[in-house]
């Protein structure tokens, strides 16, 4: 009955077409039309870059340099009259522009630790993967082990042995959030491993290594994609709270987290100082969010 | 049942020795000893100093020291904070935590599945919609800027003419007022992600065919509810209990940073900014044992709400 049904529903759907509309769709194309059809993504999409530029180019269009205190304006309230529409801290610093410096930090920690934690992910995931048995069997311990670790609290130590250098930053956060990456990552080399084509390559003698990296993780390459936008709102969130406790980049070079840090003592005085950089921080995360859950149902429509 | 606790708590120990030891070292290389400060210790108090602490032992014997105090339950002393041990440390913040962790997990336990069930029940009602849109404000507010705004809008902008803000003048002293806060936050929190999920599974478990077939027997919504369908419906709110806990942790590092309350975060934060490196690696010990007799909890009650999974 239903195979009737759908049979003739090709049937019809075939006669309608004029014949030299057909032709093949990329699914790539098909995810592209299915992501623009979703409203919220594409709004985040927008939202995501107007930040983006505004923190890039922001700092170098406005008057106001980040660390210049203004001693003619301590602790303003954000007014359209002069140049700080944000209002000042109680240095005199201009909060628009540290908001933006500060997004600079977020978003650049953002995006380079999700690169080196989704790099991490698919290289201990694919190699656990494919070689399988004992090794397999200890990397995926060690990946258990990472779960039940309380790992701000590590990081924080790290934070602390280490300096508050930016890089450090960026490598803390990595070591403590591929572990999802490589589970995902794992598993899909596991069905991948036992395609023909990774058989052919084993038959005419392709190193392990090779089959690896240049066999396999290409084709890891979709579910990976999905997975790093779900990285980076975790990564931009372990920046923030490590920012938050005092323990991210140095002063005068701030983050929305050390902004928001920076208010929590004197919000009777200068609440603005607390909801611009707030705004900013939650903007984003939400926009990440939405841009995540629209690739995903883009690229895997089955869940829908 | 026994023999499957015996085997994960043998797993555990690999776990909490591996933290240990990578924090220890971690420690142990960086440059720099607890005594280097400014002030100026004669050579001799140095080496008495070191002595007592064993720090003049190669690194291994150190390492032994430590593990063999801390199978007596002694964490060590505080480098910072002098005549206090870690122990004593912990003995003063934990209760802090625990009050204020405890009870908001419970609030949120209960809020949350009694809201998870009504949002799955309505669906696209109210209820749905605030849980909806609590499930949101778990994603993009963070508590870091959840709790500094409760506090702006609750202790600054609302607050009661005779009182004087969120803090007592005299610090922490354990009264509930002071406490509404903080627990507001942590549940809010947490209510969020447990609502959320008790939505999405009771709506799965409500579709199954063993409750279609509860419903052609006639059952009410409310036995078929209650009886058949809640037990599953709370495996996925279980295996986030875990995580939840940690993230809890995470979350109380934040909170008592906020709200200025003497728990064990607040320990933790000042331990790390003053670099009381024994405190910072009692205190990291201390809490991934926690996190592990967490996710051993939890995995058992995996078995009681899941009776197809045998140990």
């Amino acid at each position: 009955m239903f195979f009737r049904r759908k049979q003739l529903a090709v049937a019809g759907a075939i006669s309608d077409l004029p014949l030299a509309s057909v032709q093949g769709r990329s699914p790539w194309v098909d995810a592209f039309r299915r992501f623009s059809h979703n409203k919220a993504a594409v709004f985040s999409t927008v939202l995501m870059l107007l930040i983006t530029l505004a923190c890039v180019f922001g700092p170098l269009l406005l008057p106001n340099a980040f660390d210049d205190t203004d001693w003619g304006a301590i602790s303003m309230p954000p007014t359209w009259a002069g140049t700080h529409w944000f209002g000042t801290d109680e240095l005199g610093r201009d909060i628009l522009v540290r908001t933006l410096i500060g997004g600079r930090i977020s978003l650049l920690v953002g995006l380079l630790g999700t690169l080196a934690s989704v790099a991490i992910g698919i290289a201990w995931g694919a190699v656990a993967g494919f070689l399988g048995g004992k090794v397999d069997s200890v990397m995926m311990r060690i990946v258990d082990m990472m779960y039940a670790v309380p790992y701000l609290v590590i990081a924080i130590l790290m934070m602390t042995l280490f300096g508050r250098e930016f890089y450090l930053v960026v490598i803390v956060i990595a070591i403590f959030s591929w572990i999802d990456t490589a589970r995902v990552v794992r598993g899909q080399t596991l069905t991948i491993k036992s395609r023909e084509f990774v058989e052919a390559a084993h038959a005419i003698g392709v190193p392990t290594s090779r089959i690896i990296f240049s066999h396999i993780v290409p084709n890891l390459l979709g579910i990976v994609a999905i997975y790093t936008t779900v990285t980076v709102p975790g990564v931009i969130l372990t920046e923030s709270v490590l920012s938050f406790l005092g323990l991210g980049v140095q002063e005068p070079m701030t983050s929305w987290g050390a902004l928001i840090g920076d208010s929590v003592g004197k919000m009777d005085a200068t609440p603005w100082m607390l909801l611009f950089p707030s705004l900013f921080l939650c903007l984003t995360l939400a926009s990440v969010n939405y841009i995540g859950d629209g690739l995903r149902d883009a690229f895997d429509p089955k869940d829908r | 049942m026994w023999s499957y606790i015996f085997r994960r708590v043998l797993w555990a120990i690999p776990t909490i020795l591996a933290v240990i030891t990578v924090c220890y070292v971690m420690l142990h290389l960086t440059p720099g000893g607890p005594f280097d400060s400014e002030r100026q210790v004669s050579p001799a108090v140095l080496a008495n100093l070191q002595a007592k602490y064993h720090l003049d032992l190669p690194l291994w014997k150190q390492y032994l020291y430590y593990l063999k105090d801390l199978l007596h339950g002694d964490l060590g002393a505080s480098f910072r904070y002098a005549d206090w041990s870690v122990n004593a440390l912990v003995a003063q913040a934990l209760p802090v935590s625990l009050s204020i962790g405890g009870t908001s997990m419970v609030l949120a336990l209960v809020i949350g599945v009694a809201l998870g069930i009504a949002a799955a029940l309505r669906q696209n009602s109210t209820v749905d919609y605030v849980v909806m849109f609590l499930g949101n404000i778990g994603n993009t507010l963070p508590s870091f800027v959840l709790g500094p705004i409760l506090v702006l809008i609750f202790a600054i902008w609302l607050k009661h003419p005779d009182g004087s803000g969120y803090l007592p003048a005299g610090g922490w002293d354990g009264s509930v007022r002071y406490m509404i806060l903080p627990i507001a936050l942590l549940t809010i929190i947490n209510v969020a992600t447990i609502g959320r999920i008790m939505r999405a599974g009771l709506i799965e478990t409500m579709s199954s065919n063993f409750i279609r077939t509860a419903r052609a027997k006639g059952l009410p919504l409310r036995t078929i509810v209650l009886r058949h369908a809640i037990r599953p419906a709370l495996v996925p709110v279980a295996s986030v209990l875990g995580p939840l806990a940690i993230s809890s942790i995470t979350a109380a590092v934040v909170t008592e940073t906020v709200f200025a309350l003497p728990g064990l975060g607040k320990l933790i934060v000042n331990a790390a900014t003053n670099r009381d490196y024994t405190l910072v690696l009692g205190l990291v010990v201390l809490v991934t044992i926690i996190a592990m007799l967490f996710s051993l909890l939890i995995d058992l009650i995996y078995a009681v709400l899941d009776p197809r999974i045998r140990y």
